[in-house]
């Protein structure tokens, strides 16, 4: 199976190769041919100048779910009794698509002496809030999670799910879509409704955010999506606002197959790379471990975190943890700052959704300045320097 | 002990560049690899069966030529591979891979662990790996950066999460997903890749795994793609020349002045 081309409208211009995430399409004399390694993604028909390129339609299972399900919901992901940023960015959005589909926002909230937490969802904007509070959930183990939240969903049928795309969310949210037999798309960075349909619109990068892709789950329910932290704006917060709490118990057989038997908190490097507004990231160009001091004073003087390029890391001049790229981190901060990186594709996937980037290369034709709003052409070790004098001015300290 | 490693055939995006026009690839020749996070699976799997015992299965999901990862596979030194192939694949979303996996993975009996990549870079979605333990009724881990306990029956590893990490005891049979802290690959041996030559390569489709057309690939999917198109790459682009001095303080101050910093905190 692949995309279907018509022969009378092909010219065999080649623009589909070229927008082939997957290597599909060959010219084979004067028309393009499919071959085996399409994923039916459909970027050649959208490339097509000619429109000679068609998806095939394809009968899918019509199961009834999506004309009983209403409301939108939100995971209330938390730990230790502390919720990440995204749950009131995912209650913002939330209660955007609520409006628009013209039905409740949910919370629901698991975990164990959550004692005050409901309020802090009503004020961020649920109506209702479902809270499981139980010892047997007091750490997060996937299974007995999915559990709960497979059952409430079974038993409530909301039309959509949102939960952030955080560590936790995205082990969680694949078993819970699995578990209630729908459809789920990850990492979301934009979301949107289709009014007459009722349909979710989900867009996010895909082969290392080098496409955008948006998707529907058109027949099952609930639409699930994790979001990606930090790309939706918060809502408003409304103390004292009311809403309607329902308690949801365990039932005795439930139980987690896994243990948790300690949580590390690594507050000692500063790695919260996901969470973080400013990242401030080091590459090659520092030349060594030693240059990475100059690179955590301006993280620390914008209340930023260190990142730091694979080309850093294999070096060994800083930790794993820290790497941002397709293999490390993704990252979407408001500031990100690349100090002597060259921007490889695989260092710029990790990055390029920052709503603004600053790169400091003494070589002007770094890929990185393709994707910089500022890019500074210059020698890093005198302009770090002078951006930490500038602020220290502005700040009235020196 | 009998582990599964599932890996995947991806476009190999290390010599791509980005047009700095559209935003595209520019893909000049590019070649398949395993799934960059897939070795990482495969290096946890041998270094789990050098503890336990046991026989590593490798198993892919693809197109006739995804035939190279599970050879790739043997030479690192996994005892036998599995190509799920079938024209019918295609298109397939998360839920429908795992359709496929998990069923190849009961299909071989007796599996005590499944071990998985992070995620793909091609899809990035992560999902494959829980969706599978969910299907099987497994429980899993994910995200496994490190391992302090490899017993027969069960393991403690070290998961890494948002503000540190956090230490799991998983009974067995369980499924793991590995990140990139598990450990270095190690390079193919010469007797696995004089094995590998010779290997003739197991395959099931779709009917051989109990699967009928409209549970897998695109007809078998929860989820559709409905637009592609390139990122926009908002905001106006400057380019700060001059001597230090004036661009370090210049960036700041048009930093300043657009919000992006506070000078008040
Ligand atoms: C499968 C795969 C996955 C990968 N995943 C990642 C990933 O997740 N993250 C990642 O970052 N990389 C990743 N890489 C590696 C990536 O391809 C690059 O090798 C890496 O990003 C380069 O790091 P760098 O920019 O620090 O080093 P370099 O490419 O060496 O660049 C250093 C830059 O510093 C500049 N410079 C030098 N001195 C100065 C100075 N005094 N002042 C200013 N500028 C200076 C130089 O002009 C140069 O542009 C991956 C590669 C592969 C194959
Ligand atoms: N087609 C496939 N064949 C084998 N393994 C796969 C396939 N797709 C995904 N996986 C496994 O699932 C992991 C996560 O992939 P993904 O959910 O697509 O990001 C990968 O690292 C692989 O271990």
């Amino acid at each position: 199976m692949g995309v279907i081309i018509d022969k009378e409208l092909c010219t065999g211009c080649g623009q589909c190769l070229d927008s082939c995430p997957f290597e599909a399409l060959e010219l084979e004399g004067d028309f393009a041919q499919v071959n085996d390694s399409c994923t039916l993604c459909g970027a050649c028909a959208e490339a097509c100048p000619e429109e000679a390129i068609t998806v095939p339609e394809v009968e899918r299972a019509q199961d009834g779910r999506a004309a009983q399900a209403k409301g939108v919901w939100v995971f209330a992901e938390q730990r230790g009794g502390q919720m990440p940023e995204v749950v009131a960015e995912l209650l913002g959005q939330g209660r955007r698509l609520a409006r628009e589909l013209d039905v409740e926002v949910g919370a629901v909230l698991l975990g164990h002496g959550l004692d005050g937490m409901a309020g802090e969802l009503f004020a961020l904007g649920a109506d209702v809030v479902y809270l499981a509070d139980d010892p047997r959930l007091a750490e997060f183990n996937d299974d007995i999670y999915c559990t709960v939240l497979a059952r409430l969903i079974a038993e409530h049928r909301p039309e959509v799910f949102l939960a952030g795309a955080t560590s936790l969310g995205r082990s969680l949210i694949p078993r819970v879509a699995t578990a209630a037999a729908t459809g789920l798309t990850a990492d979301c960075t934009g979301l949107a409704i289709d009014p007459d349909k009722r349909l979710l619109l989900q867009t996010r990068p895909a082969f290392g955010g080098n496409i955008m892709a948006t998707i529907i789950c058109p027949d099952a329910r609930p639409q699930m999506a994790t979001v990606r932290p930090r790309v939706m704006k918060r809502g408003g917060r409304q103390d004292g606002r009311q809403g309607r709490l329902v308690a949801v118990s365990l039932t005795p057989e439930d139980r987690a197959a896994t243990q948790v038997l300690e949580v590390v908190q690594a507050l000692d490097e500063q790695v919260n790379l996901t969470g973080a507004e400013v990242v401030v990231t080091g590459g090659r160009g520092l030349g060594g471990p030693e240059g990475f001091d100059l690179v955590r004073q301006l993280a620390t003087a914008l209340g930023g975190v260190v990142g730091a390029t694979r080309g850093a890391v294999d070096s060994e001049w800083i930790g794993h943890a820290h790497q941002v790229g397709q293999t490390g981190r993704t990252v979407a901060p408001k500031l990100y700052i690349a100090l002597g990186v060259s921007g490889a594709v695989q260092h710029l996937v990790g990055m390029q959704g920052s709503d603004n980037i600053v790169a400091v290369n003494n070589d002007p034709n770094a890929p990185i300045f393709d994707v910089a709003h500022y890019g500074i052409v210059g020698d890093l070790f005198e302009v770090a320097p002078a951006m930490l004098n500038r602020l220290k001015t502005l700040r009235g300290q020196g | 002990m009998k582990i599964a490693v599932c890996i995947k055939q991806v476009p190999d995006t290390a010599n791509v560049k980005l047009d700095p026009e559209t935003h595209t690839l520019k893909r000049e020749g590019v070649e398949s690899i395993v799934n960059p996070f897939d070795l990482f699976a495969l290096e946890a799997a041998l270094r789990i069966r050098e503890q336990a015992g046991g026989e590593i299965v490798a198993i892919t999901m693809g197109p006739p030529q995804a035939e190279a990862v599970i050879k790739e596979a043997i030479g690192y030194g996994v005892d036998e591979g599995l190509l799920l192939s079938d024209r019918a694949f295609a298109g397939a979303d998360t839920w429908a891979t795992t359709a496929a996996l998990a069923k190849a993975i009961e299909g071989l009996g007796g599996v005590d662990l499944v071990v998985c990549g992070k995620q793909a870079v091609d899809g990035d979605t992560a999902q494959v790996g829980p969706g599978i333990a969910q299907r099987l009724g497994l429980p899993h881990v994910a995200f496994v950066k490190g391992f302090r306990e490899i017993e027969n029956r069960r393991l403690v590893v070290e998961r890494q999460m948002d503000d540190g990490f956090d230490v799991v005891e998983m009974p067995l049979p369980g499924l793991i997903t590995v990140v990139r802290e598990v450990g270095e690959p190690r390079p193919p041996s010469l007797k696995g890749k004089m094995r590998a030559k010779k290997y003739a390569i197991p395959m099931k489709d779709a009917a051989q795994l109990g699967l009928e057309a409209g549970q897998v690939g695109l007809a078998g999917s929860f989820t559709q793609v409905v637009k592609v198109f390139a990122p926009s790459h908002g905001g106006e682009r400057h380019r700060l020349e001059g001597p230090p001095e004036q661009t370090g303080a210049q960036v700041i101050d048009a930093l300043v002045d657009n919000q992006v910093i506070m000078l008040g905190s």
